[in-house]
């Protein structure tokens, strides 16, 4: 059952076409990766579902409804979670309290405090709960985001390169992550270029070059198809 | 929700801050017991203004809207409460005025909230929108001096002001010198506690985590223009209440309360006490308004140029302000003690031991 459907939709800036009649469909349950080259037009297709960009044409609708007019709070209430490119996280604020205020709305009393120690855990931030989240690293920031917006305990998790600026090891415990949040049946939409990270979680994926859908599929017949190791996958890493 | 008195948005937590806080109520409370009426009065004249550097701070400090239509506010419930006072005759019917005056400034922010918010307008904008509004209000004002320029027999009166409104009253009695000390130290007492329920609530860690981030807080489901407005709401209403009580304390109000250096001062106030905690703002804002007044008896110009000069050093020295920054100091300084101590204690614990 298709959760996500993006309908013919185009942006222009101006004279600049970034996205051009993208059709995609985000099936309950998968973890569906969107990739392609530089400038491709991921991240912001990948606004326009968020709703930070109003299409120019086209429509997206979320669990059968049209939000294509939605801002991003309504389209997060009804069941969107979104972790941005760079780390968006309350700087000035204690990392407890930035997980505290992605939780408020859901838990209260004691059982948010639980579930508060628990994600801080899951994360590996719980020694540094009292810091203020500006003085994370650039990897512990991107995982309390990832940790705030796994707070909302959304139907669909999008994720933009979730995993800019980590280390390895720290990209693979993400991957895990995602999947063991994918297995209790959450859908992640995932725009990254980091094609081993791609591996590891993608169930489906799609692929996008100058604004348009150029391939999709399942992970071995992209990475089998000449044309996309030709645009951005490299011959040499294609097998 | 008492536990909300405490939280990670307000400075001051614990026995001694408690402890604190009840001796300078007390001492409040006692003043005039032992003060002559004149000194009581002026003291009242500083509270009065207190409620609208609150207000500030709730918006600047914790909203992160930079408000100069603080005095657009007062001006507007000060000349509300004038023109209802008068039109609804004075006696117990002030109070009702009070309430209504303080209602007019809230639903005036409002809207021009909303259009200010929902439009779009932040950073330096909404300092520049509010300023303008400001400046509207008192130079239309200003040119009220005609005799067509009334409300029932209420009469703007231009520059020279609005006059002849009574003071807050009930039944036959005037709430003045004292009495008004009284209220206004209880109504100081009820405003600072529900700020700091309001800002250690959820309502609170959002309007502070928009403040931060307003992309970020919607991502997290919230409608951040929604929060903005009811801050701006609050903390303009805030600016009302000061308005009303100045209108009653004096029984007048003029354009020149409205202006260009008015408008400034609540910005130096806060500015220089720590914008971003309330109980700085109220100790800061408290002590410049003495300290203003003081030199404004020997030379208003003065006083002024003192202002403008706090504020530099302000951005300068401190942009977190000074009193907030000697808070903090003395805050960490009892902390080091309390640890010294324990640690003292432990010690002289585990020599007894050993000892036995």
């Amino acid at each position: 059952m298709a959760l996500v459907e993006v309908k013919g939709v185009s942006k222009r800036f101006g004279g600049l076409t970034a996205v051009s009649g993208v059709d995609l469909t985000v099936n309950a349950g998968e973890v569906h990766c969107l990739i392609g080259p530089n400038g491709a037009g991921k991240s912001t297709l990948f606004k326009l579902i968020v709703g930070l960009y109003p299409p120019t044409e086209g429509n997206i609708l979320f669990d059968t409804v049209d939000i294509t007019t939605e801002r991003p709070y309504a389209r997060v209430q009804r069941g969107m979670s979104i972790k941005m490119q760079a780390p968006s996280v309350f700087k000035e604020l204690p990392v407890r309290q930035n997980i505290q205020t992605a939780l408020q709305e859901r838990l209260s009393g004691a059982e948010r405090i639980a579930e508060e120690d628990r994600l801080l855990t899951l994360l590996n931030l719980a020694p540094d709960s009292g810091k203020l989240a500006g003085a994370l690293s650039h990897g512990q920031q991107q995982w309390l985001e990832i940790g705030m917006a796994l707070a909302l305990k959304p139907q669909l998790l999008l994720l933009d390169e979730p995993t800019a600026g980590m280390s390895p090891e720290e990209t693979y415990k993400t991957g895990e992550l995602i999947k063991s949040f994918n297995a209790e049946g959450m859908t992640v939409l995932v725009v990254e270029h980091d094609m081993a990270f791609v591996r590891q979680v993608a169930q489906r994926v799609t692929v996008l070059h100058l604004g348009k859908i150029f391939a999709r599929g399942n992970l071995e017949s992209i990475l089998q198809d000449e044309k996309v190791a030709e645009i951005y996958l490299g011959k040499t890493h294609a097998h | 929700m008492f536990k909300l008195l405490e939280g990670p948005q307000t400075l001051g937590r614990g026995r001694m801050f408690w402890t604190c806080f009840l001796v300078v109520l007390g001492g409040a409370l006692a003043y005039p017991l032992f003060a002559d009426s004149y000194d009581v009065g002026n003291f009242a004249y500083f509270l009065i203004w207190i409620f609208m550097a609150l207000g500030l701070c709730l918006m600047w400090g914790y909203g992160g809207m930079l408000s100069f239509g603080q005095t657009l506010f007062f001006g507007i419930a000060g000349y509300g409460y004038g023109v209802l006072a008068i039109n609804m005759g004075g006696g117990t019917a002030t109070i009702a005025a009070l309430v209504l005056s303080v209602a007019l400034a809230m639903i005036a922010a409002g809207i021009l909230g909303y259009f200010m918010i929902w439009g779009g307008i932040n950073g330096i904008f909404f300092g520049i929108v509010t300023l303008s509004a400001t400046l509207v209000l008192a130079f239309f004002l200003g040119q009220t001096a005609g005799p067509e320029w009334h409300i029932g027999p209420a009469r703007l009166n231009g520059f020279n002001g609005m006059k002849g409104m009574d003071p807050l009253t009930v039944g036959d009695f005037y709430i003045e010198g004292s009495a008004l000390y009284y209220v206004l130290v209880a109504l100081i007492v009820i405003v600072y506690l529900a700020l700091r329920m309001l800002l250690n609530s959820g309502v609170g860690n959002v309007i502070v985590a928009t403040r931060e981030n307003p992309q970020r807080a919607e991502m997290l489901g919230y409608d951040v223009r929604k929060y903005q407005l009811l801050t701006f709401v609050i903390g303009s209403g805030l600016a009302g209440l000061s308005g009303a009580l100045y209108t009653s304390w004096g029984q007048f109000i003029t354009p020149s309360s409205i202006g260009l250096p008015a408008a400034a001062m609540p910005i130096v106030w806060v500015a220089f006490s720590g914008r971003s905690d309330l109980t700085a703002t109220l100790v800061g804002s408290f002590l410049l308004l003495f300290g203003f007044q003081t030199i404004t008896v020997y030379s208003q110009q003065a006083a002024l140029v003192l202002m403008g000069a706090l504020l530099l050093a302000t951005v300068m020295l401190a942009p977190q302000g000074f009193v907030l920054g000697i808070g903090k100091l003395v805050a960490d300084w009892w902390r080091d003690r309390r640890r010294g101590d324990d640690a003292v204690v432990t010690e002289a614990g585990r020599l007894q031991s050993e000892e036995a």
